[in-house]
């Protein structure tokens, strides 16, 4: 899968399923000051991330993802 | 030193009948039901079908989904009815209200849809699927603390679950605050969003609720003899008490006083009210001894009136006992006729219903009375509500566990 099918991925997850604004969900976007994802947020997105790729993801990887970009970088590379 | 005075500046309500005050009071005094079959899920084999579920009301295009899918239905109607009130009362929601704003808020089962959602999901997928989010829907002062949050309410707060009559505990004990001088300004109310499929099946399991599945506008007959047990509804009300020189410095619109609180607790059965209404006897009179008022003073009752056989036979006796020959010159009232058992949130509805007989002089009916009971020979305002001008009115409530609140109200 390419980097922007990931993204575009995220991107549905993220407005579909959260009801984020889909024009707040960019590459460059940070999860918790410009999507308001905060800590219980996080835990649902990555349940979400988990089910959608089939994958799992540990607390440890989450470690260095703040931003959309970092996130679709992580999922790319788990897949 | 006298207490100081209480007095009500805002309302708002979401309920079975409407989503607004005035709508609901126009319902409430034409004698309309708000209670229909049930469309919010399939209700499959339970044995009750119909309950007063809140109409026309989308969560996510009021607050936006990213915010309204944190939130059980229950903090939805709560946030909504507290934006109503507030500035029923006359604030900006866009500011916050600080610290000399408390918040006491009642609920019987708080997120009960939530719990009942994440089990089902624990259920078929497993713990590491269950909902984040979960534990702050379900938690019973959720709906305090995103009130909280939304309106930034940052004086003392205290959730009461007391089951049904835990908003009118809320009230009185927002009241307290107010007399006591720890704050001017309370946000007082309650909330309930128990329709739902396990919660209605469950109150059926203990034969609480009625079974008239094919005339759900019928169903609920407080005092009426055929009466057959109450109809779950759901909704949140809430009221901004406020001190009187607070709400007169800031020329608010005052609807009316909250002079009586009385509480007490049964001690005898976990659901089954003591025979005669002993425990609704000492609240009711805890009140009106706290209002500084005797029986002969009171105009109207706000009665709990549930429609179960054993609340409404012993709810008149409790108001005979107290009252004597006077319980028969009383005009009574169960508006649970109408919108069914908001559980949690009856208490702050019906204090709401008494503020506004007081404030239009008008007693709404007890709606579906039309078989009289031996045990219930009281006035209880059949049918079709009465134009009277009164000064006093009293809201009982009495909730699983024993718990007794009682409210009495002042039009000046």
């Amino acid at each position: 899968m390419e980097t922007n099918e990931v993204f575009e991925k995220v991107k549905g997850l993220f407005v579909e399923d959260l009801g984020i604004d889909e024009s707040k969900v960019t590459m460059e976007a940070k999860l918790e000051e410009d999507l308001e994802i905060d800590s219980l947020g996080i835990v649902e997105v990555v349940m979400a991330f988990e089910d959608e790729f089939d994958i799992e993801i540990d607390d440890e990887e989450l470690a260095d993802v703040s931003t959309v970009g970092e996130a679709v970088k992580l999922l790319h590379s788990k897949i | 030193m006298s207490k100081r005075r209480v007095v009500v500046t805002g309302l708002g309500t979401i309920n079975p009948l409407s989503n607004n005050v005035n709508d609901s009071w126009e319902k409430l005094t034409n004698g309309i039901s708000g209670i229909d079959n049930i469309t919010s899920f399939d209700t499959g084999n339970l044995p009750v079908t119909f309950a007063g579920e809140v109409k026309d009301f989308d969560a996510n295009e009021y607050m936006g989904k990213q915010h309204a899918r944190k939130l059980d239905r229950s903090a939805h109607l709560s946030i909504y009815a507290t934006e109503q009130a507030l500035l029923d009362a006359g604030f900006s929601t866009e500011e916050r209200m600080g610290t000399n704003c408390g918040i006491v808020f009642g609920t019987g089962i708080g997120g009960i849809g939530a719990t009942e959602d994440a089990v089902r999901v624990y259920d078929e997928r497993g713990a590491s699927r269950i909902n984040p989010l979960a534990i702050t829907q379900l938690m019973p002062n959720s709906s305090t603390g995103q009130v909280a949050i939304k309106f930034g309410i940052e004086g003392p707060s205290l959730t009461i679950t007391t089951a049904c009559a835990a908003s009118a505990n809320a009230v009185g004990e927002a009241k307290n605050m107010i007399e006591n001088g720890i704050v001017d300004i309370v946000v007082a109310g309650g909330t309930e969003s128990g329709t739902t499929p396990m919660t209605i099946g469950a109150f059926a399991q203990i034969r609480a609720l009625s079974t008239k599945n094919d005339t759900p506008k019928e169903a609920c007959s407080p005092f009426d003899k055929n009466r057959d047990g109450f109809v779950m509804a759901e909704g949140s009300t809430v009221l901004i008490l406020e001190s009187e020189e607070s709400a007169k410095s800031r020329n608010a619109k005052i609807y009316g006083y909250v002079v009586g609180y009385g509480s007490t607790t049964d001690a005898h059965h976990i659901t089954a009210p003591v025979e005669g209404g002993e425990g609704a006897v000492r609240a009711m009179d805890r009140a009106l001894k706290d209002a500084n008022l005797s029986v002969d003073d009171v105009d109207y009752i706000n009665a709990h009136g549930t429609s179960t056989p054993a609340n409404d036979r012993n709810e008149t006796s409790a108001i005979k006992t107290l009252f004597g020959a006077k319980a028969y010159e009383i005009d009574i009232s169960s508006t649970k006729s109408m919108t069914g058992h908001l559980l949690g949130g009856a208490g702050a509805f019906e204090s709401m219903v008494c503020i506004l007989s007081l404030q239009k002089g008008v007693i709404p009916p007890t709606i579906n009375l039309n078989t009289k009971d031996e045990e219930c020979d009281l006035n209880y305002t059949p049918n079709n509500a009465v134009n009277k001008d009164i000064n006093i009115a009293m809201s009982n409530s009495f909730g699983f566990g024993g718990h007794n609140g009682v409210l009495v109200f002042s039009k000046s």
